[in-house]
């Protein structure tokens, strides 16, 4: 049961794939501008993860290990095809506004990596929690950079007015940039320092070592 | 001929893969670290884009498009495959990259040599699928394809080749602990699709 939950909460923060791994960023950045467009793609993403690990898992025995990618990529795929399908039948607005990067979630680093690194070594059920953890942690940086530029970019959440616009007579003069492709970096990039500041065993050692400013190296 | 141009132009700066899109981050943050393997990545990229786009442009057009399989009688005419799509694309790219991968063995060791390691990955880069799926959405023609396949490619290779000299750079620079390693690239990044963006006031 420990391990259960240990699974889904390590990739929250400490593992975070987006953070710490370099996981399945592509995504995470295009599709933030709105948050119900975010929070399809995550719920998209974590069941493809969650049922991918799961198939993997129950026939790890079975898959040759030379040709074991391309199995894993067709039941990635068939699952992606499936998703796909379900958002083009009863969410097509957000699937024509998440246009390719529903596709894209193949080539997720997250769901071959897990698939991977975890569900091929580990039973179906620890695997398929495992997916829904990482999922999460997914969620989470896409969740909050979709919170911050919709909220700070247009002054709404979901939809819904929250800081009343300029233009609409209200006192709220939105940042245009946080609309603009750029601005995700920027907020994922200040995610990680955040994060990093908390969980210090995170940082990264620095390839050179700056030698401190003393007073007699002083002049030119 | 102009209509083509324009097109190429537009793959390699306005619609840049990685910077306005953001495809193929995952290779392009982690395998930017020096300027020399980035290139050889960058070029592995242009070559299987500017082949398995217009492949997969044919595979539509002639198998998968509603109406495509009228050349196979006319009980086909009514089959829309399109549905088939994503896992029709990850093979050709999979089975692609395999066959370049034996070509080159075979006849370019040096080359082959040179991109070594990052062949494989390319499979799994989203550029490629994603520069498929943008082909399908936009309804290129074959020609259309081939153009935006190589210019999507060489804007990547731009583009990874740029954030890997400033890397090499930025090694000499006192960075607060926190943004070190892959906080900081994540802005720098950011600060080249800024100035990317400049290019989309840009009329050909």
């Amino acid at each position: 049961m420990s391990d259960i939950k240990t699974v889904i909460t390590d990739p929250l923060f400490s593992k975070n794939p987006i953070a710490v791994q370099i996981l399945g960023v592509c995504s995470a950045l295009a599709v933030t501008t709105s948050l119900q467009v975010t929070l399809v793609m995550c719920l998209a993403l974590t069941s493809v993860t969650a049922f991918s690990n799961t198939g993997v898992s129950l026939i790890r025995n079975h898959i040759p290990n030379n040709i074991r990618i391309i199995v894993q990529m067709i039941i990635i795929a068939s699952l992606v095809i499936v998703v796909d399908q379900i958002l083009k039948a009863y969410a097509y607005d957000v699937s024509k506004q998440l246009s390719v990067f529903v596709g894209l979630i193949i080539t997720n680093c997250i769901v071959m990596g897990r698939a991977e690194a975890f569900a091929m070594k580990n039973g179906p059920v620890l695997s398929f929690f495992d997916g829904i953890g990482n999922g999460l942690g997914y969620s989470v940086v896409l969740i909050t950079v979709a919170v911050i530029r919709e909220l700070f970019g247009a002054g709404k959440l979901l939809g819904f007015e929250i800081l009343p616009l300029v233009t609409d007579g209200g006192w709220y003069q939105s940042n245009g940039l946080l609309l603009l492709p750029p601005s995700a970096f920027f907020i994922i990039g200040g995610f990680i320092w955040i994060l990093r500041s908390w969980k210090k065993d995170q940082v990264e050692a620095p390839d050179f070592k700056i030698q401190p400013n003393t007073e007699n190296s002083g002049g030119h | 001929m102009e209509h083509y141009i324009s097109l190429f132009i537009k793959a390699v700066f306005v619609e840049n893969m990685a910077l306005a899109f953001f495809l193929g981050m995952c290779t392009f943050l982690a395998i930017s670290k020096k300027i020399q393997t980035s290139f050889g990545l960058g070029v592995a990229v242009i070559v299987v884009l500017a082949i398995t786009v217009p492949v997969n442009n044919l595979i539509y057009t002639y198998l998968l498009k509603e109406g495509a399989l009228a050349w196979a009688g006319e009980d086909f005419a009514a089959v829309d495959l399109s549905f088939l799509g994503l896992l029709t694309y990850i093979g050709v790219i999979a089975a692609m990259v395999q066959i370049l991968e034996m070509v080159l063995d075979k006849f370019f060791p040096a080359l082959y040599n040179a991109l070594g390691v990052f062949l494989p990955l390319i499979t799994v880069n989203c550029a490629i699928l994603g520069a498929s799926l943008f082909m399908v959405e936009r309804d290129y023609s074959f020609t259309e394809s081939t153009v935006y396949g190589v210019g999507a490619g060489v804007g990547w290779a731009l583009a990874i080749t740029a954030l890997a000299g400033i890397r090499e750079k930025l090694k000499y620079s006192d960075v607060p602990d926190g943004l070190q390693g892959l906080g900081i690239t994540f802005m720098t990044v950011g600060l080249m699709s800024l100035g990317f963006m400049s290019f989309s006031g840009v009329s050909l």
